[in-house]
């Protein structure tokens, strides 16, 4: 017995040391197992509690064609989150209880969706810094030791670059347009930057996870180095979209390139985690009323497809 | 509110384009056939990436067992002989 279960964890190393995917049917650590469960539902949590901030402008967009590309990205996220259940079902676990966990709380979306969308300018800076972001982050997990989630990211990525070129072009739109559309454009700046630099994570130095799961292939850059990767890419588009980034410590270092931002308030990025972020209860309750609004349709559906089943059998009887 | 268990999971196989077999493209909830189709269509398809589906629920799917690895795909690692590179020609034979 443990002999075999030796040899069973011997080849999942040697898999995951040789970069190689592992499968659903594939033998693997419970730890394993239940760490990418987690993280793949959460992901998936927040794609689907992203449509919300962007949702409220739906009806209010701009333009018509400003209407049609918001709806189409809202959409793609409900996409992502399909993507992504679907791949956290492989490893055994119902999508009923998936959701569930996230019904009741025992499981956390990102925080980035609990502020709120107060103007159109929102929609641009949430394309621009919030997908952008993620991006950053998702990109590396097109490479995750796990196949279905890497594949799921591979799909979410190709999509992701229309969000953040047309969030950028709604911010370079208000940014030379009226005086009053350039205010917009930074005030959605100055209320986004943070949460946005926030969504790498805590400092390595006390992020929990971290080690562990380099080690498994499911994650493959530290979060200060993809933080510092997002803060040094969108600063000159910033300085292009002549906004300026609300932080006023922040400097360019000559001799590593990089630029050195201020201080980050993790007390309150833990207060938002905590549940006490200006949207968190919103958040949940319109999720929760969505699904169980749907209850009737998803029973009337199942009644219809039994009914149907029902008479082809005694058709064919 | 769960009550009721998760409609059934269908797996979704795309066909990009003509000329080409459908390729497993990942999973859908439906309550039947007509249904997984068009949530699939929704799903994998918003941008132009196929020009036909093919659902399948993904119990009626019988798949090798991993456990079986290597008594169902290793007899064939010692018979390169079935690959052409394993025969050396001299030079003049070019292009066999
Ligand atoms: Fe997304
Ligand atoms: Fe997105």
């Amino acid at each position: 017995m443990a002999a075999d279960s030796d040899a069973l964890q011997a080849r999942f190393d040697r898999l995951i040391d040789a970069d190689e995917r592992i499968e659903p049917r594939d033998w693997m650590p419970d730890e394993y197992r239940k760490t990418l469960v987690r993280q793949i539902a959460q992901h998936a949590h927040s794609e689907i509690i992203g449509m919300q901030p962007e949702g409220n402008w739906l009806t209010r967009a701009p333009s018509l064609r400003r209407k049609a590309i918001l709806t189409a990205k809202v959409q793609d996220e409900a996409g992502h989150g399909l993507y992504l259940y679907g791949a956290a079902e492989t490893l055994g676990t119902p999508r009923e209880e998936l959701l569930d966990r996230l019904h009741t709380g025992r499981q956390k979306y990102s925080s980035i969706f609990n502020y709120p969308t107060l103007t159109w300018a929102d929609v641009g800076a949430i394309g621009w810094l919030v997908d952008g972001a993620a991006i950053m982050n998702q990109v590396p997990l097109c490479r995750c030791s796990f196949g279905p989630y890497a594949r799921a990211m591979i799909r979410i990525c190709k999509e992701e670059s229309f969000h953040q070129r047309q969030g950028f072009q709604i911010m370079l739109t208000l940014a030379k347009g009226t005086p009053e559309q350039k205010t917009l454009a930074q005030d959605a700046l100055d209320r986004w930057w943070w949460p946005s630099i926030m969504m790498f994570g805590p400092p390595d130095a006390e992020s929990v996870h971290g080690d562990q799961n380099m080690r498994w292939g499911i994650k493959r850059f530290g979060n200060d180095e993809l933080r510092q990767k997002f803060i040094d890419a969108t600063v000159p588009q910033a300085d292009l979209l002549g906004l300026v980034i609300p932080d006023p410590d922040m400097y360019l270092d000559e001799e590593s390139g990089h630029y050195v931002h201020g201080t980050i308030d993790w007390d309150h990025f833990w207060d938002v985690v905590k549940g006490d972020g200006p949207c968190n209860r919103e958040r949940l309750a319109t999720r929760v009323g969505a699904h169980d609004d749907g209850t009737w349709v998803r029973e009337a559906a199942t009644a219809y497809a039994d009914k149907q089943a029902q008479r082809a059998a005694e058709a064919a009887a | 509110m769960s009550s009721k268990a998760d409609w059934p999971l269908w797996e979704v196989f795309v066909r990009a384009k003509r000329g080409v077999s459908h390729v497993h493209a990942g999973t859908v909830h439906a309550p039947d056939a007509e249904l997984a189709l068009q949530n699939a269509r929704d799903l994998f398809t918003r941008r132009s990436e196929g020009i036909s589906l093919w659902v399948v629920k993904s119990n009626d799917i019988t798949a090798s067992d991993p456990d079986d690895r290597d008594a169902l795909f290793d007899p064939a690692d010692d018979k390169t002989f079935r690959h052409p590179t394993d025969f050396e020609l001299p030079d003049e034979v070019a292009n066999m």
